[in-house]
């Protein structure tokens, strides 16, 4: 469990933030820009200087300006990979990624060298002389030498947005690889909607300096109160197992919870977890079933809450379809025609093409 | 001579570029002004200055004399020190450039993966500052050949013991027809600066090459 807290004041905000998450697992913080994530971040490693609070990773107390304990930077244990990727220039690649492993306590070593170049495919890089990477390799090389420093706990501020598109699509499966196969806690500093679907467990959502809600991402995806259901691509994130592949009908059953979602044929074995995001502006909402429509999912469930978007002169329907959830958006004069209200049965219809399958 | 000058001071040169590039405490401009000391005052000065500090009578210079029997007034040692106090101020000016040039990001990146205070400077700082440390070692060894005033006054010129480049060749134009001496010393001097000045540029060239810039 990784549990955090921290109060600080600058000249134009105040933080006051504190979050508990589950580990293994990822965490998210995701907000605007000058939100206090980064700042959060460095206190973990112990590189903000000031401020109070406290940080205890599975149930080692690393912080607490309390009881008087703060762990220097070197000796928390706390891998860090910064938005550029800070190689050092003088040192080959296979150099940098020992730096931190030469330095790691011997029982604490769990994380080989191996593992780790393989995991990062950066096999070929090792000889090189970091001035001759690419950007993406470089962060490549910088999370692994991260790993290997063998972290209790893995924090990236932001490691993709130095990057250009195509550089993230790269590197974004070597991040989601790393959190399901080497089960050390990351924390992830973001404010891009695809990373943060792609990678968080928990979500922290922090505004002004201000933990806004703090929580799984399949929760806090399918409620309409939070800023995030204000975002255009809002939609309820689901974590779902493969039934089975119709390949003749090129079609793959997920479930998850009591809901059941057709989609198209997935590249995934039966029983495999995926990750799936239900777009809220593409669910529709009706009262009766239709026949003869082409929607392959039509979900029975339970109106649980709507909330007004008077932005967008709509509402967030929040759905609940076995113990999931399902955020449907449509317009304020949908909601009064089907007399929308906590409570009342609905069928959410969900086209299987517009359902995003993550991984 | 020269190198034992450069050899006493290049240490401290380090420790002092180190602390002024990278500390912040109160004191640290009075520290900056007594570095650089040695470039502004009259090198006569300065060496008056170590005479009264380092002489056999002196604060320093009697503690020294009773505890080690060092005698530092007149001897090559004195000289060496001499010398290693005129060119302080030019091997800290490199060295702190040097050090300040180098990403305190980096020193932060190594600090996360576990190297403490003294590992983080010897692993990354020193080898990344390494082409400004050669060249202020290389400026500090020529100045060294050519320190007069502070050497004269501290030291006195012994030749073969205390005496540098240019105070033979000031001897040479004091005696008799010692002009050509003099003008073989000269030329000494000259081909001695032009190739410190080649090496240094080498040397600084292949170092940057190794990191990349």
């Amino acid at each position: 469990m990784i549990s955090f807290a921290l109060r600080h004041r600058f000249p134009g905000i105040a933080l006051d933030m504190a979050f508990v998450a589950p580990t293994p697992g990822a965490v998210v913080l995701f907000g605007p820009s000058g939100s206090g994530k980064s700042t959060a971040v460095a206190a973990m490693a112990g590189l903000l200087r000031g401020g109070s609070g406290r940080l205890e990773v599975d149930g080692e107390v690393l912080w607490d300006s309390a009881a008087g304990i703060d762990r220097p930077p070197e000796r928390r244990r706390i891998g860090l990979v910064f938005q550029e990727a800070r190689l050092f220039p003088h040192l080959r690649v296979a150099a940098n990624l020992r730096y931190g492993l030469r330095r790691a306590a011997g029982d604490a070593r769990g994380i080989g060298f191996d593992e780790v170049v393989a995991l990062l495919d950066i096999a070929p890089l090792l000889g090189r002389r970091p001035h001759t990477l690419s950007g993406g390799e470089r962060q490549r090389v910088a999370i692994g030498r991260a790993l290997l420093s063998q972290p209790r706990l893995l924090l990236l501020d932001e490691p993709l947005s130095g990057l250009d598109a195509a550089r993230k699509a790269e590197i974004l499966p070597y991040l989601v690889r790393l959190k399901t196969h080497l089960g050390v806690p990351l924390v992830y500093v973001t404010h891009s909607m695809e990373e943060l679907l792609h990678i968080a467990d928990t979500l922290v959502l922090i505004e002004a300096g201000r933990v806004v809600e703090a929580g799984p991402l399949a929760e806090l995806s399918g409620r309409g109160d939070l800023p995030l259901a204000r975002r255009d691509d809002a939609g309820a994130v689901l974590d779902m197992a493969v039934e089975a592949n119709d390949r003749d009908r090129h079609l793959s059953r997920l479930s998850a919870g009591g809901l059941t979602l057709e989609v198209p044929l997935v590249a995934a074995a039966p029983g495999a977890r995926l990750r799936v995001r239900i777009p809220a502006r593409e669910v529709i909402l009706a009262t009766d079933a239709p026949s003869a429509v082409s929607v392959h999912n039509i979900l029975g469930g339970v109106v649980r809450a709507v909330h007004p978007d008077p932005t967008r002169h709509s509402a967030l329907v929040e759905i609940a379809v076995g113990d999931q959830v399902v955020l449907a958006r449509v317009t304020r004069d949908a909601v009064s025609r089907l007399a929308l209200a906590p409570a009342r049965d609905v069928l959410a219809l969900v086209k299987s093409m517009s359902v995003d399958v993550l991984r | 001579m020269a190198l034992r000058s450069v050899a006493m001071g290049l240490p401290v040169a380090l420790l002092l570029a180190l602390v002024l590039a990278r500390g912040r405490f109160p004191g640290r401009f009075a520290l900056d002004a007594l570095v650089h000391l040695p470039l502004v005052l009259p090198p006569v000065v300065v060496g008056w200055l170590l005479l009264l500090t380092f002489g056999v009578r002196g604060p320093v210079g009697a503690w020294l004399n009773a505890w080690f029997g060092l005698r530092l007034v007149f001897t090559t040692s004195g000289a060496s020190l001499a010398c290693a106090v005129m060119s302080l101020p030019l091997m800290v000016r490199a060295i702190r450039l040097s050090i300040e040039a180098v990403d305190p990001g980096l020193e932060q990146a190594a600090q996360m993966l576990g190297a403490g205070r003294l590992d983080r400077f010897l692993t990354i700082t020193l080898p990344l500052a390494a082409p400004g440390v050669l060249v202020g070692a290389i400026a500090g060894f020529a100045a060294s050949l050519g320190e007069f005033g502070a050497v004269i006054t501290f030291a006195a010129n012994i030749p073969g013991q205390t005496q540098t480049l240019p105070l033979a060749i000031y001897t040479a134009l004091q005696t008799p027809n010692g002009d050509a001496t003099a003008a073989r010393l000269a030329l000494v001097s000259v081909a001695l600066a032009l190739i410190f000045l080649v090496a240094a540029d080498l040397a600084g060239r292949r170092l940057r090459a190794r990191v990349g810039r």
